[in-house]
C-alpha cells in the first residue's frame, strides 16, 4: 500500500457514526407515486416533454435539457403521468415537478438489465460524451454539476488525471462505501470510460482510511486495470472537497476562482462512475442511486437503492422512526440541509437522509468569542473565520471580502468546532450572499 | 416541531466550559503541591482568590454588563487559581481581594467580559499588588509539608533574588552552595509562589493541555527555548551567574507563565506565526529583565508587555489562503 | 560654566528640531491638501448627515455636491427624502432655486403573516438573518414569499422607525420615524417593504400580502393571505390581480374606497389606515 495522503491545511476529525457500513444495498421497491423534479441539478430547469396523462416507462425521456448547464431528466418508473405541477421541495419552496402514478415496472427497451459486466469500451470519446447528456448524468457527489460539461474540456486546457471521489467524510454517510464495496469493478470500467472520452491514461480512486473493506475490493479490481490506482487518504473532513482532494492526491493546489482542470484533473464522485458505467455500458439513464438512511432517530439504518422521485417518507417508513424526531437532513450533517417537508423526493444528488433525535438536537447557546484561534487553525481554505464574522456583525461586506471570504468552501468546520458555538459559517454565507448581490 | 437550521448539524463536544475545566485539571497538580508544602494558608489563599474572582465576574456581569453572568463557563476561575499561584502562600485575604478585583473588573470587565480583555487578568492583578504591597509580595515562605497549620513559618529569598543580589563577580559556583539544588527546584521544595515552585508539577499540567488540544506547543517551546538559547550564549559568553541556564528554567515564574499565561487565548496571537512571534517577545523580553532589570523576576512584565502587541501582531499575521502564496 | 552650556545646548537644539518639524508640516499640508468647495461643505451641513443613500448619491457629501452643481432642472430631480420638504426648501433657497413640492412618504409591509395568521410550523435555530434563513429554507410560517419575522430590517433600520411588534411578530413601520430612506427595501429578501405615499391624515390603504401561490395553498400557511379572489378589483377598477395577488396602486383613493376595499377583503389581506380603525 502506498503512503497515505492528506491535504496540509485545517481539518478536523468529527465522530463518524458510519453505523451502515456494514449493511448491504437493499432495493427500496417502488412506492405509488413518485415526483420527479425537472431541476436536480446546477443550471437551468429541464424542458418538459411529456403531458398529463401520457403513459411512460422506466427511463423515458421526461424532460430534455434546456441550455448547456442543464441535465436531462427521464422516468424512474412506469405509470402515468398524473400532473406537472409546482410542488414542495424539502426546503418548503415550490419548484416544477412531474408526478407519476406507479404502474407496474416496465422498462424502456435497449437497457441492459443483465448483472453481467461489460469490459470491452466501444464508443468513441465523442460517443460517450454524447451518451453522458442523453443519460442525464450529474455530479453526484451533492452539487449536481452536469457531468458532461466536466468531460468536454474546453480549448486550450489540459488533464492528465482522473480522481475519482470514493472519500465519503461526511458522518453518517456510507453510500459511496457500500457502492465501492458491491460494485468495485463497474466504478473502475466508469473511470476508464472517462479515461478514454478525455483520452490520457491515468485515473486515481481516493478512498479514505476508514474504508478498509471497500480499500481492498477496489485494490483487488485495479490489479487488472493498468493505469488505474487506490490511493488510501487519512480520515479527515473535509478530505472529499475537490480542492483539499486534489491537493491530497497530487499536491497541485487550485488557486482561488479557478477550477480543477486548471491543475490538469478531472473529478468525479464514485458514485457517478458507477452511473457513467451504466450509462455507457449498459445503456441505462441516471434515474436510480444509492441512498443511506440513517441517524440516531432511526431503527434500522439502510443504504437503499431508490428510484429518484421517491419520497422521503417513504424510506422513512421502511427503516422505522425511532422517538420524536428533531431534524431531518438531506446529505451529510456537515454540509447537508435541514428540510422541513418530509414528503420531499429523493433527486439525483441526494446522497443521505438522515433523521437526529429530538433530544440530541441541540440548540447551541451562542457564547462570546474567546479568541483561541480554532476556527482559523481548522479552516481548510486558510481563512480567519472570526475576523470575517466581526466584519459581518458590523455590516463591513467589502472588508469581510478583502480578506478572501469568497474563497470559503463552506465546509463547516469552524463552526463545528466553534468552542463559544457561534455560528461563523452563517456569517460567512451571509458575507458572499450579499457580496455577490452588490456585483 | 421540526428544527431547521444552516449547517452543519453536529457539534465538537468541546466548548469553553470543557476547555477551562481541562485547563483547571492540568493547573491541579500544582495546587496539590502547594497545598502540601505550604499548607492551610495556600488553601485559603487559592479559595478567597477563585471565590473572590468569581464573585467580581458575577456582580459585573449581571450589574454593569447586563449581560448573562459568564460565571458557568469556568473561566473566573482559572482566572482566579492562576492568581492565586502567583502570590506567595502567606498575603493577607484583603490583598487577596483587591488583586481579584483588579483582574476581573479592571482587566477583563472593563474591557468588554470574556475574550474582549487586552491584558492577562491573574497577571495584572499580581502586578498590582506587587507594585502595591512590595514587601507581602516579596516574603517568600519556606515550604515545609510536616507544618500544615503554618504554626512555624521561616522565609528566606528566592533562588532568583539570591542570584540577583549576589556580588558582581561571584561566579555561580562561588554562589552554589546558597541555591537550592537542581532536584529541589524540580520537585518543588524551594520557597517562591505557590504555583511555580514544583516544575515537574508543571510539566503534568502541560502535557495535559497538549494532550488535550487546548494549547498548541507552540508558544511554550518557543518561550521557553529562546529564553534558554540567551542564557546559553551569555553563559559561555560572560560567565556571569544569572546566566546559568538551568537555574533560570527551573526558579521563578518561567514555566507557569510559559504554560499557563502567555497561552491564555484571549490574550495570546490567533495565528501560528503570532504565537512564535509572541512568544519569542516574551523570552527576550524575560531575560532581558532578569539581567539587567531592577526587579529579579520578569515574567509577569514580559507577558504583560507582549500582550499590549498582540492586536499588532494578530494584524500582521494571517494564515496562507489555499492555493495561493499570499498572505 | 558648565550649566550656561548645557541650557544653551538644549535651546538650541530644541529649535532647529522645532523648526525642522514646522518646515516638514508645512509642506506637508500644502501637499496633501484637499481642494473643497465651500458651498458643498455649506449644503451638506444643511442635510441630515445620516449618510443612508436614501437619495440615490453615495452619502450626505456626494448629495451635496450634485445639489451644489445642478441646474434647475436637474435640481427639482433631486430630493433629500431624510430631511424631506423642510431640508429641501433650505437647501434650494441657498442655491436660488424653488423646491419641488413633494408628497411624504413612509415605508409599508407588504405581508400580514402574524404569529396568530401564520403560526409557526417548524422552529428555526440558527443565526438570526432573513437573509440567511430565506435562502436555507421557505421559513418557520411556511408561506415562500411572505415575512420571516427575523428583523433583518429592523437591525438595519439607520434611523430606529422600525421595530418588532411583540405580539404579532411582525417588524411595524413607525410613520413618525421613518424617513422612507429605503434600507429597509433594500434589505429584506422577500421585497416585502415598499415606500408609499403617507396619505392625507397617516390614511393609507394597501395589500399586506406577498404571496403569489393559488387560493387554497395561501391559505394553508397563512390565514390573511391574498387568494386572488378579484373581489377588490370589483370595487376599484384600478385595483389589479395579477399571479392570485392583488395590488392596490398609489394612486387609489384610499379616502374614498379604502375603508370599503378593507372591509370587503374575505381574509383581511388588505390593510386600510385611517380614522375609522382608530376608533374601532
Amino acid at each position: 500500500m502506498n503512503k497515505i495522503k492528506s491535504f496540509k491545511i485545517g481539518g478536523i476529525h468529527p465522530n463518524k457514526y458510519k453505523i451502515s457500513s456494514d449493511v448491504a444495498i437493499s432495493d427500496a421497491g417502488l412506492p405509488e407515486t413518485v415526483v420527479i423534479p425537472v431541476r436536480q441539478h446546477i443550471g437551468a430547469p429541464a424542458k418538459v416533454l411529456v403531458q398529463k396523462g401520457d403513459k411512460v416507462k422506466v427511463g423515458t425521456l421526461l424532460a430534455d435539457l434546456d441550455g448547456i448547464v442543464s441535465a436531462d431528466v427521464h422516468s424512474s418508473v412506469s405509470g402515468e403521468v398524473l400532473k406537472i405541477e409546482d410542488q414542495e421541495v424539502s426546503s418548503g419552496y415550490f419548484e416544477k415537478m412531474i408526478t407519476i402514478k406507479v404502474e407496474g415496472d416496465e422498462w424502456e427497451e435497449g437497457i441492459d438489465r443483465t448483472p453481467d459486466i461489460v469490459r470491452d469500451i466501444e464508443a468513441s470519446p465523442d460517443e460517450i460524451v454524447k451518451t453522458l447528456r442523453e443519460s442525464g448524468i450529474v455530479g453526484m457527489g451533492g452539487a449536481g454539476f452536469p457531468t458532461p460539461i466536466k468531460v468536454d474540456i474546453p480549448e486550450g486546457k489540459t488533464a492528465d488525471c482522473v480522481i475519482l471521489n470514493g472519500i465519503e467524510c461526511e458522518p453518517y454517510l456510507t453510500a459511496d462505501d457500500r457502492l465501492m464495496q458491491e460494485y468495485a469493478e463497474q466504478i473502475v470500467i466508469g473511470a476508464r470510460i472517462l479515461n478514454k472520452a478525455l483520452g490520457i491514461q491515468k485515473a486515481i480512486i481516493a478512498i479514505d482510511e476508514n474504508k478498509p473493506a471497500a480499500i481492498e475490493a477496489l485494490q483487488k479490481v485495479t490489479r487488472e486495470y493498468v493505469g488505474v490506482n487506490v490511493q488510501v487518504c487519512a480520515t479527515k473532513y473535509p478530505q472529499g472537497a475537490e480542492k483539499q482532494l486534489i491537493a491530497a492526491v497530487t499536491g497541485r493546489e487550485v488557486p482561488p476562482g479557478c477550477l480543477p482542470i486548471d491543475v490538469h484533473c478531472v473529478v468525479q464522485n464514485v458514485g457517478t462512475a458507477f452511473a457513467i458505467y451504466e450509462a455507457v455500458q449498459k445503456h441505462k439513464p441516471l434515474f436510480e442511486r444509492i441512498v443511506t438512511v440513517s441517524g440516531d432517530g432511526v431503527k434500522h439504518p439502510q443504504n437503499f437503492r431508490v428510484r429518484v422521485g421517491t419520497p422521503a417518507s417513504y424510506l422513512i417508513d421502511k427503516v422505522e422512526k425511532d422517538g420524536e424526531t428533531g431534524k431531518i437532513i438531506f446529505g451529510g450533517p456537515m454540509m447537508g440541509t435541514a428540510g422541513i417537508n418530509i414528503d420531499a423526493p429523493v433527486t439525483k444528488i441526494t446522497s443521505g437522509i438522515l433523521l437526529l433525535k429530538a433530544e440530541t438536537v441541540v440548540t447551541p447557546e451562542v457564547s462570546p468569542c474567546i479568541r483561541c484561534g480554532t476556527c482559523v487553525e481548522v479552516c481548510p481554505q486558510g481563512l480567519e473565520p472570526f475576523a470575517i464574522t466581526n466584519f459581518v456583525r458590523n455590516g463591513q461586506y467589502q472588508e469581510a471580502k478583502r480578506i478572501h471570504v469568497l474563497d470559503c468552501i463552506e465546509c463547516g468546520c469552524c463552526s463545528y468546532s466553534c468552542p463559544a458555538r457561534i455560528p461563523l459559517l452563517d456569517y460567512c454565507k451571509l458575507a458572499k450572499y450579499e457580496i455577490r448581490k452588490k456585483k | 416541531m421540526l428544527k431547521v437550521s444552516t449547517a452543519p448539524h453536529i457539534y465538537s463536544p468541546t466548548d469553553t466550559r470543557t476547555i477551562m475545566r481541562d485547563v483547571i485539571i492540568a493547573l491541579a497538580p500544582a495546587g496539590i503541591v502547594a497545598i502540601v508544602l505550604f499548607g492551610l494558608n495556600a488553601l485559603i489563599t487559592i479559595a478567597t482568590a477563585v471565590a473572590g474572582c468569581v464573585f467580581f465576574e458575577y456582580a459585573a456581569c449581571r450589574y454593569w454588563l447586563k449581560t448573562r453572568p459568564s460565571t458557568s463557563d469556568l473561566s473566573a476561575v482559572v482566572t482566579g487559581i492562576l492568581l492565586a499561584y502567583n502570590l506567595p502562600c502567606n498575603m493577607p485575604i484583603w490583598m487577596v481581594l483587591i488583586g481579584c478585583f483588579v483582574a476581573i473588573i479592571v482587566t477583563k470587565v472593563a474591557f468588554g467580559g470574556i475574550g474582549k480583555n487586552l491584558f492577562n487578568p491573574a497577571l495584572a492583578g499580581r502586578v498590582f499588588l506587587f507594585v502595591s504591597f512590595p514587601v507581602q509580595m516579596t516574603t517568600w515562605v519556606n515550604p515545609n509539608w510536616k507544618d500544615f497549620l503554618n504554626v512555624d513559618v521561616t522565609t528566606s529569598a528566592t533562588t532568583l533574588g539570591i542570584l540577583k543580589h549576589a556580588d558582581k563577580g561571584t561566579s555561580f559556583f562561588e554562589l552554589a552552595d546558597k541555591l537550592p539544588s537542581y532536584s529541589d527546584m524540580f520537585w518543588g521544595n524551594i520557597g517562591g509562589s505557590m504555583g511555580e515552585i514544583s516544575a515537574i508539577a508543571l510539566l503534568l499540567g502541560l502535557f495535559w493541555m497538549l494532550y488535550r488540544r487546548v494549547i498548541s506547543w507552540h508558544i511554550p517551546t518557543f518561550y521557553i527555548g529562546t529564553f534558554m538559547l540567551l542564557n546559553i550564549v551569555f553563559w559561555f559568553l560572560t560567565g556571569k551567574a544569572t546566566c546559568e541556564p538551568l537555574t533560570q528554567l527551573l526558579s521563578g515564574g518561567l514555566l507557569l507563565g510559559a504554560f499557563f499565561m502567555a497561552t491564555d487565548y484571549t490574550t495570546s496571537p490567533m495565528s501560528v506565526g503570532g504565537k512564535i512571534i509572541f512568544a519569542i517577545g516574551c523570552g527576550v523580553l524575560t531575560f532581558v529583565i532578569r539581567q539587567y532589570g531592577s526587579y529579579p523576576e520578569g515574567v509577569s512584565f514580559a507577558i504583560l508587555i507582549m500582550n499590549a502587541f498582540v492586536p499588532l501582531i494578530d494584524k500582521m499575521c494571517h494564515p496562507r489562503i489555499f492555493g495561493t502564496g499570499r498572505k | 560654566m558648565m550649566m550656561t552650556s548645557l541650557i544653551v545646548y538644549n535651546v538650541v537644539i530644541l529649535s532647529a528640531i522645532a523648526i525642522v518639524a514646522a518646515v516638514v508640516l508645512y509642506f506637508t499640508a500644502k501637499k496633501f491638501k484637499v481642494e473643497t468647495n465651500p458651498l458643498v461643505d455649506e449644503i451638506a451641513a444643511m442635510l441630515p448627515q445620516a449618510n443612508c443613500g436614501a437619495c440615490g448619491s453615495a452619502g450626505c457629501q456626494n448629495f451635496a455636491a450634485r445639489c451644489a452643481t445642478a441646474s434647475a432642472d436637474d435640481f427639482a430631480n433631486l430630493y433629500c427624502p431624510v430631511g424631506g420638504q423642510k431640508v429641501m426648501s433650505k437647501v434650494a433657497e441657498r442655491l436660488g432655486y424653488t423646491a419641488q413640492e413633494k408628497e411624504r412618504t413612509c415605508a409599508v409591509l407588504h405581508c400580514n403573516g402574524t404569529c396568530q395568521n401564520a403560526p409557526d410550523k417548524v422552529q428555526y435555530v440558527g443565526l438570526k438573518s432573513c437573509r440567511l434563513a430565506s435562502r436555507v429554507f421557505v421559513g418557520n410560517t411556511g408561506c415562500p414569499n411572505g415575512c420571516l419575522r427575523m428583523g433583518d430590517c429592523v437591525r438595519n433600520c439607520p434611523f430606529g422607525a422600525l421595530e418588532i411588534n411583540k405580539v404579532t411578530g411582525l417588524p411595524q413601520v413607525n410613520p413618525e420615524k421613518c424617513t422612507s430612506c429605503g434600507a429597509c427595501v433594500r434589505i429584506c429578501p422577500r421585497g416585502l417593504f415598499e415606500i408609499r405615499p403617507m396619505g392625507k391624515d397617516g390614511v393609507r390603504v394597501y395589500v399586506a400580502c406577498n404571496n403569489t401561490q393559488k387560493g387554497a395553498q395561501a391559505r394553508k400557511n397563512c390565514k390573511a393571505a391574498c387568494i386572488g379572489c378579484m373581489k377588490c378589483s370589483k370595487i376599484c377598477p384600478d385595483v389589479k390581480v395579477e399571479n392570485n395577488l392583488s395590488h392596490i396602486p398609489a394612486s387609489v383613493s384610499a379616502e374614498e374606497f379604502g375603508e370599503q376595499l378593507a372591509a370587503n377583503c374575505p381574509t383581511g389581506a388588505i390593510i386600510f389606515t385611517g380614522k375609522k380603525n382608530e376608533q374601532n
